[in-house]
């Protein structure tokens, strides 16, 4: 409140220079990433007044209940409301200070948007080759495809692709679209033949003057699941990763409920940053969100996470879940298959899309492979576009066929338990 | 006779206190500005916190009537809303054509009048109501699928409703709207940014003993204070789920009716289903882990008496 005194010695909340200071203070909270709007602060200037001022503690609560919309919000709302009263025009100092730089990273991003639009005018000659991607020279492939190549294309493995095999790999997978593999909902729709009578239609249609009344049916609707994709981006997949970020950001951008998350050694959930349309915007901003590239992998830890903090945030209404992981953990697979089983058990379909099943002798060796594999619904191999495409196969419930070598070594794995 | 709406956020508190709430500040501020500016408030928390009782204590206190929209998935206009009485209205076209009505225009608006118009939760909250606007409860709104949402918009943001036969009916007093969700899903943003928001925590020691004395007389001062040390201590913990104020209140009358006066391990073990909901997080506490807690809890009671 002292603080609150010292910048507007009469308490008099209309006055312009309290506005002014709300406004400021809203424009902070959108710098450090909130989203907060004119309409906002409108309301956060109304509402004060509503509060009135005599305490320090009323007023934060007053603007927390206008600004933050969501609890990951409350931190950084805490941080600038603690900064700004105290003293704005400290803060404002350290803003002015701070704008250049906050600036920089649109230009970065035009710069490469300038690029990008070059490569596109003349292709092949804005190329500049990439630090961290190693291109083996001995391939040399038409920049160019024929029919048959895209078909070589297909069968071949992200692993062995060269640079510019990858680029025509991630122009595929942009062009993927999953069908819809829809399910019934608990709504209707007006339907020529459908199950249940509508009573309203039919009732409109029996003010006609033709006398009878003639009976409107409906049927349920049909709505695809929400999607939830758990990538590994450890050091055994890194090779796979670019091609998954791709695969992502083509899913979320078309349809909607798709949740995606990467996991490592932690969890994290890229959702928002993979929603931008533009590809080169979202995997920036998806990888700088995420600390753990290719380092180790905690299959256990982060799926205990997933469990924990989001699975009944987002597994709701019939969720199908991806789970992209060779499989490979770090930890020997410590509490994997509780997790796993918790997983299975709170979502309606796990598909688990592992790059290693490629090998025609794969077996369940490893212990973390050992612990997924009982508790799934599908076990697909995922290292080409093939396969990317064969997930389509996978996702529609209709035309799904029972896994004869995923139920033989589940039965397996099943026997094993139980001897132990 | 209703009572008005509290002037102050200390009114506010009082009142709620009134009605057996206890409310910390946070809570009493953003509830008094949704009382005053006739907003919307939207609570969000983890199951058992008290997003529900908000609406109930405050319809209790302000005597309004409490009208509540439980949602659920496929929650549509026809239950939420309104819904034409059919059977009655086809009636009403046999009786018409019975009587010889040929003028299609009287007809139509013969039937699709107020009278056979079945009001749900919605339409029913922008009735007038003699004891003062009600207040509207919609409850885990995260139940529901989006299209339901966006369909609140429009009530929520001009307090009216459109049926197509009739025009729109546009709410006589501003309802009281209380909104609850267990976040199991994210709300849309356009929705929340209509409403005060407020994230309902768990309480802290202080406030819970304060809860459990007035919701759970039955338990000694002794009890309450090793329940809500527990309680607290669980919720550190890195369970699938912690135990809501809920289920301290439910565990203290549960001892209490055991006559119980202190908690020791085997109680603690065999009264653990009321506390904990997940099998996996029942059989981590059983055993030495409750025990570990238990001591600890004591301890610090030990070195901090009550007052």
């Amino acid at each position: 409140m002292d603080a609150l005194a010292e910048q507007s010695p009469t308490p008099q909340p209309r006055g312009d220079k309290f506005a002014t200071n709300i406004v400021h203070f809203a424009r902070t909270l959108r710098t450090a990433g909130l989203r907060v709007g004119p309409g906002q602060v409108l309301r956060a200037i109304e509402a004060v007044e509503a509060a009135g001022l005599s305490k320090r503690d009323d007023f934060y609560w007053t603007l927390h209940s206008v600004f933050v919309n969501r609890r990951d919000q409350r931190e950084i709302f805490d941080q600038a409301f603690h900064v700004y009263w105290r003293n704005p025009r400290l803060l404002e100092k350290m803003m002015e200070m701070l704008l250049p730089q906050v600036g920089v990273p649109e230009q970065d991003n035009r710069k490469q948007l300038s690029r990008r639009l070059q490569d596109a005018l003349q292709p092949g000659q804005g190329e500049a080759p990439k630090a961290d991607e190693n291109e083996p020279p001995e391939v040399e492939v038409e920049a160019t495809f024929t029919v048959s190549d895209r078909e070589v294309l297909q069968k071949r493995d992200f692993e062995q692709m060269s640079q510019s095999e990858i680029d025509e790999a991630i122009r595929a997978i942009s062009r993927l679209r999953l069908p819809v593999p829809e399910r019934r909902t608990r709504r209707y729709r007006p339907a020529r033949r459908g199950p249940r009578i509508d009573f309203r239609a039919s009732l409109r249609r029996a003010l006609r003057p033709e006398g009878l009344i003639e009976l409107r049916k409906r049927e349920p609707r049909r709505r695809p699941p929400p999607l939830v994709i758990l990538c590994d981006i450890s050091g055994s997949m890194a090779r796979y990763t670019r091609m998954f970020l791709h695969f992502m950001h083509a899913i979320t951008n078309d349809r909607d409920r798709v949740y995606c998350f990467t996991f490592g050694t932690r969890l994290n959930n890229v959702t928002r940053a993979l929603r931008y349309r533009d590809v080169d915007i979202a995997l920036a901003k998806a990888s700088s969100q995420v600390e753990d590239w290719s380092g180790g992998t905690r299959i256990g830890q982060a799926i205990h996470e997933f469990n924990n903090k989001w699975s009944r945030r987002v597994l709701g209404q019939g969720a199908v879940v991806l789970l992209i992981t060779d499989g490979l953990d770090r930890e020997g697979a410590a509490g994997l298959a509780e997790e796993m089983e918790r997983l299975h058990k709170s979502c309606a379909r796990l598909i688990w899309l592992n790059p290693l099943l490629r090998y025609g002798g794969y077996e369940p060796k490893s212990q973390g492979n050992k612990a997924i594999l009982p508790h799934v619904d599908e076990f697909r191999p995922v290292h080409n576009l093939e396969s990317l495409g064969g997930l389509i196969a996978a996702l529609d419930f209709k035309t799904h066929a029972a896994d004869r070598r995923l139920a033989g070594w589940q039965t397996e794995l099943r026997t094993q338990l139980r001897g132990e | 006779m209703s009572s008005s709406k509290p002037a102050s956020i200390d009114a506010t508190v009082e009142l709620l206190k009134a009605g057996d709430y206890i409310a910390d500040r946070s809570l009493a501020t953003v509830l008094y500005l949704a009382l005053k500016l006739g907003r919307p408030l939207f609570c969000e928390g983890e199951a058992g916190v008290g997003k529900t009782e908000i609406a109930k204590v405050l319809a209790a206190t302000l005597k309004r009537p409490l009208i509540r929209l439980q949602c659920y998935e496929g929650l549509d206009v026809s239950s939420a809303v309104y819904e034409w009485n059919y059977s009655r209205q086809m009636i009403e076209i046999r009786l018409a054509e019975a009587q010889g009505v040929s003028d299609r225009r009287e007809l139509e608006s013969n039937i699709f009048d107020e009278r056979f118009l079945i009001r749900r939760p919605l339409l029913e909250a922008l009735q007038p109501h003699t004891e003062g606007a009600p207040i509207l409860l919609i409850d885990e709104l995260d139940r529901t699928d989006e299209p339901f949402e966006a369909y609140l918009l429009e009530v929520l943001s001009d307090f009216q409703v459109t049926i197509p036969e009739l025009g729109t009916i546009k709410a006589a007093q501003t309802p009281i709207v209380i909104i609850t969700s267990n976040r199991t899903r994210e709300i849309h943003d356009a929705l929340k940014r209509r409403c005060f928001y407020h994230w309902v925590d768990y309480p802290d020691l202080k406030r819970e003993l304060e809860i459990l004395k007035v919701k759970a007389p039955g338990a000694s001062e002794r009890l309450s204070r090793q329940v809500v040390g527990f309680v607290q201590e669980l919720r550190k913990l890195d369970l699938f789920k912690s135990p809501g104020v809920a289920e301290s209140i439910d565990w203290a009358t549960a001892l209490s009716e055991l006559n119980a006066l202190d908690l020791d391990p085997k109680t603690i073990n065999d009264t653990l289903g009321i506390l904990l909901k997940y099998q996996d997080d029942i059989q981590r506490m059983q055993g030495s882990e409750a025990a570990d807690i238990l001591r600890k809890v004591k301890a610090d009671i030990a070195a901090q008496p009550l007052g």
